[in-house]
């Protein structure tokens, strides 16, 4: 079979598993529901490998093909067909973003067990692999569009899944609201484009725009800024990165897919895909090169000051997801795209960690009340280990070889990229500290209740089942979630999922060492092809120097974090005086909430209220509707005074009308 | 001598007509209308209809007009009734009449123009030329065998016409059992055994009122 | 004597009998000035008839003068009736008959 079959097949069995799930699940028996899931999820993941295998086979610029099904949308000047690109950068994302996926989905069978919602969750996410693969497999424009909204769309089906909770549909409104504008972006970006390459075909607008734009000329900047703006929706980058926090509301294993691992990489394989147009407009890249190195500044700050545990890992995403940008914005394509995928693996570990310790606390998400669950959950930290070594890049970690090769080639772009570079640096600090704090806080130091009784053997319940995020009282029922929950130390099906997961983050990174092993690079340059930087890197001296300053800035966090967090726990409330407006600035997350609430919400708000008030109520109900109605009244009522019932009325109407008859005769002769 | 005949006779249709709107008793303006109708049967003679004449005045005058004397009998003229039931009308009755007024002279000006002023050439002359013989224009034979010809379906569903409207007419006049308490229940035949022709209601009625 | 004097009265006939409907308000007076409508129309029509020397416009009016018959039985019928159930005979009363 051709690879573009295995592309079909790769699309086709996320959406079988999706419609069957969804229609079939009052007969499916027990759990199975997830089972059906998974499994689709692995054949995808199959038909995957089957087409890497299968390009593999075929020589370096014979490897990206077009499978097109059917025409989609075809008229004038726009020709649309249901077609996938299968190319090396197709196929990396898509073994990324379903092997990860068939690795959640196992973690999810025990983790949702007791929710009533057990089979909607698996049909969303069976969707939501479906759009990502999609997305990522699109052969125009118009497709890309399509998974993109999908995606969205999955993204709020899922942060919204405890419906009954007001917080998580709010969060979801929020997400979805932020990322339409994002696909607002996105759609104006591709008309640009359009406008002047008049194809829709992903391969065929990149063949012609070289010829078509002018380096750095209007068109195309603005067209990738705008195609940029999606990418910040969906990717999280200041300033449309407020959802992301608040999307933590949704189940951890959808924090871990989602908003770890993929849909929120969509972003960056957005701009990777489309290289071509931006190295034309070098405008754009300096743009998203430095969204990318503000956010992950950002984050990184305000993860220090984060107390629930999720979402310091989100802003942790937020924070790589910086790294990723920026470096496909610099040319870093290979690099910012083998981040992707470590990233994916430590992030979902991460998570899938997180959701076991939240598990043993019942609930409770916040790291102040969490404390020494290290003898009670050992694998848990284990899996926290080692994701959060990958993550603060420490060798031989995969995130190391990865961030690290970023940052070496934003130095290389020179003049003031290395600005950027130092700020690199920085951030990797920070993560190194605020990771580490996470899983000090959380299993170092005194056991607290839920530690003790978990050593004894007895896994915590709460009393009363309580919404983490305000407190107030909940229930089991539909919509809320089950009463029991799972952790990693007694369930296999999470134990498998988690040690695939971090053998990926130990492991991955042998991938790509550099000066040693070019995996990545290489299977992914025809995708590249006639791109001007992407090029094998040579100044040795800025290499070695960073490794080893990334070393060292790693390892110190680390030991800063222990000293602070282990050794004298009593430091963090004394700086938090100290230094009380830094903190809060911290606390409030910069700000960003306050400013788009006043900024957009409340004028829209003001705007829409002055929309119903004034325009609304007297121009159209008023003017139109009750005109039309005055209308319809009085020609009734004037109609209605003839029916009088008076028999020589009618005689009389009927007399004239005659006589008008004839007149009209009379006067045609 | 044939125009004298033709005046009067238009001025006695004309004043019969008259005399039926402006007369206030129902009964006299049925008398009015008897004198027209006679009047009108001589025009018809004038025109050489003498079959239609004829009918004119047995079956319309004869006929229907005592049809009309004998309900007219039974009702009373009802002006008592009219003049108790002011309540309605009162804005109608002023407008109304000036609607009749103003819808009769807006026909009659119009049809009258139409005559006079186009000029009917073909009307000016004395008609189509008549031949005396047995089956002259006009005369019982000449109607009868059209009659039985080529209008036999008009002459057929005219007939059925009238027994359909003698049938309703006893329906809709006769008793209705419970509603009236006067005439006991072998009373009921006596109205069908009436013949077909005009005038078994009023038949049936006076026959009642004997009792 | 030309046809055309006939017309006129006829005319004339027509129009008191219209007049006649719209303005009485006892319901067999108006019942008569419709005999009165249906008059003029057979005599324009008798006229006409005598004018192409055809037999077309007797019938007509003939067949007229038997629907006038049946016309009157029912109206009759109908009036006797209202009489008999003590309604108001005016048709101004009766606007809103029913059953």
């Amino acid at each position: 079979m051709s690879a573009t079959t295995f592309g079909w097949l790769a699309l086709l069995f996320p959406l079988a598993g999706c419609l069957t799930t969804a229609l079939l699940f009052r007969r499916l028996p027990g759990r199975s529901a997830g089972v059906i899931a998974t499994a689709a999820i692995f054949l995808a993941f199959l038909a995957s490998i089957g087409a890497l295998v299968a390009i593999l086979g075929r020589s370096g610029s014979q490897r990206e093909l077009v499978s097109s099904l059917w025409n989609y949308a075809v008229t004038a000047g726009v020709n649309v067909r249901m077609s996938i690109l299968i190319d090396p950068l197709s196929i990396f994302m898509m073994l990324v973003v379903s092997g990860v996926s068939t690795l959640i989905h196992l973690y999810s069978i025990p983790y949702m067990d007791s929710d009533r919602g057990f089979a909607r969750y698996f049909s969303y996410l069976n969707f939501f692999v479906f759009s990502m693969l999609l997305l990522v497999a699109a052969g125009n424009f118009i497709l890309l569009i399509v998974g993109w909204a999908f995606v969205g769309a999955a993204s709020y089906f899922l942060i919204s899944f405890w419906y009954r909770r007001r917080t998580a549909t709010q969060a979801g409104i929020k997400a979805f609201v932020i990322n339409v504008f994002g696909d607002v972006g996105l759609v104006l970006g591709t008309f640009f484009i359009f406008r002047h390459t008049g194809t829709m075909e992903l391969l065929g607008s990149f063949h012609v725009a070289p010829h078509v734009f002018a380096k750095g000329s209007a068109d195309v900047t603005a067209g990738c800024i705008l195609l940029l703006i999606g990418a910040f929706a969906k990717s999280a980058q200041i300033p449309l990165h407020t959802w992301l926090p608040d999307a933590m509301e949704g189940p951890t294993p959808v924090s871990a897919l989602i908003h770890a691992a993929t849909m929120v990489t969509a972003g960056v394989y957005l701009i990777a895909r489309m290289h071509t147009l931006f190295e034309l407009a070098p405008a754009a890249q300096d743009v998203g090169a430095i969204v990318g190195a503000l956010t992950l500044f950002v984050a990184g700050t305000i993860g220090l000051v984060q107390t629930d545990i999720k979402r310091v890992i989100a802003y942790s995403t937020m924070s790589q997801i910086g790294y990723m940008i920026m470096g496909v914005s610099v040319g870093a394509y290979a690099a910012g795209l083998f981040h992707l995928m470590t990233h994916a693996f430590f992030k979902a570990l991460l998570f899938m960690a997180a959701g076991s310790i939240i598990g043993a606390m019942a609930g409770e998400q916040s790291l102040e009340k969490m404390g020494g669950f290290r003898r009670a959950l050992p694998f848990t930290y284990g899996c926290f280990l080692i994701g959060g070594l990958a993550l603060s890049g420490v060798p031989p970690f995969s995130g190391f070889f990865s961030k690290d090769e970023i940052l070496l080639v934003t130095a290389e772009r020179g003049d003031w990229h290395w600005a950027l570079y130092v700020i690199g640096y920085i951030g990797a600090l920070l993560t190194a500290l605020y990771t580490f704090r996470m899983i000090f806080r959380a299993f170092h130091g005194k056991p607290v209740a839920e530690a003790r009784e978990l050593e004894s053997g007895h896994l915590h319940h709460a009393d009363v089942p309580r919404n983490p995020a305000t407190g107030e009282q909940e229930d089991t029922d539909v919509g809320f979630p089950g009463p029991a929950h799972a952790i990693a130390e007694r369930s296999g099906a999470m134990r498998v999922a988690m040690g695939l997961l971090a053998l990926g983050a130990i492991g991955a990174g042998l991938l790509q060492i550099p000066r040693t092993d070019f995996v990545i690079d290489d299977f992914l340059a025809p995708s590249f092809a006639g791109s001007k930087l992407y090029t094998i890197h040579e100044h040795t001296s800025t290499l070695a120097a960073g490794l080893v300053i990334g070393t060292l800035l790693s390892l110190s966090g680390i030991a800063l974090a222990y000293y602070i967090w282990v050794r004298r726990p009593t430091l963090p409330a004394i700086a938090r005086e100290r230094a009380g407006a830094l903190y809060t600035l911290l606390h409030r997350k910069w700000y960003f909430d306050e400013a788009i609430e006043a900024l957009i919400v409340r004028p829209a708000a003001i705007a829409g209220s002055f929309a119903r008030q004034s325009f609304e109520r007297v121009v159209i109900e008023g003017a139109i509707v009750g005109g039309a109605q005055t209308l319809a009244g009085a020609s009734s009522a004037l109609v209605r005074a003839l029916q009088s019932g008076l028999l020589r009325a009618y005689a009389t109407m009927l007399a004239l009308g005659a006589a008008a008859v004839t007149l009209y005769f009379l006067l045609r002769a | 001598m044939s125009y004298v005949i033709f005046f009067l006779a238009a001025i006695i249709a004309i004043a019969g007509a008259l005399g039926v709107v402006m007369l206030r008793d129902p009964f006299f303006s049925v008398l009015s209308l008897v004198c027209h109708l006679i009047a009108l049967a001589l025009l018809f003679l004038l025109l050489r209809a003498e079959l239609i004449a004829a009918v004119q005045v047995v079956v319309y005058a004869g006929a229907v007009m005592v049809l009309y004397v004998f309900v007219v009998a039974y009702i009373g003229d009802g002006s008592e009734r009219l003049a108790d039931r002011l309540r309605r009308g009162t804005v109608a009755q002023p407008l109304l009449r000036t609607g009749a007024l103003l819808a009769g002279s807006a026909l009659l000006a119009e049809l009258l123009i139409a005559l006079t002023g186009s000029g009917l050439k073909a009307v000016e002359s004395a008609g189509a030329p008549y031949h005396k013989g047995p089956r002259a224009f006009g005369t019982p034979a000449f109607i009868g065998k059209l009659l039985l010809t080529r209008f036999l379906l008009a002459f057929e569903i005219a007939s059925f016409l009238l027994l359909v409207a003698a049938v309703g007419a006893v329906v809709l006049a006769g008793r209705r059992g419970r509603e009236d308490e006067e005439a006991p229940p072998q009373g009921a035949g006596a109205p069908a055994l009436q013949g077909a022709a005009g005038g078994p209601p009023a038949g049936g009625e006076l026959v009642e009122a004997a009792r | 004597m030309s046809i055309e004097w006939f017309l006129p009265i006829s005319a004339i006939v027509f129009a008191i009998g219209l007049a006649g409907v719209i303005a009485k308000r006892n319901p067999l007076v108006v019942l008569l000035c419709l005999e009165l409508m249906l008059n003029g129309a057979n005599l324009a029509l008798v006229a006409f008839s005598r004018m192409w020397g055809s037999g077309d416009g007797q019938i007509f009016a003939l067949v007229v003068m038997a629907i006038a018959a049946c016309e009157v039985a029912i109206g009759l019928g109908l009036i006797v009736a209202i009489y008999r159930r003590e309604l108001p005979v005016d048709v101004d009363e009766l606007g809103e008959l029913q059953g």
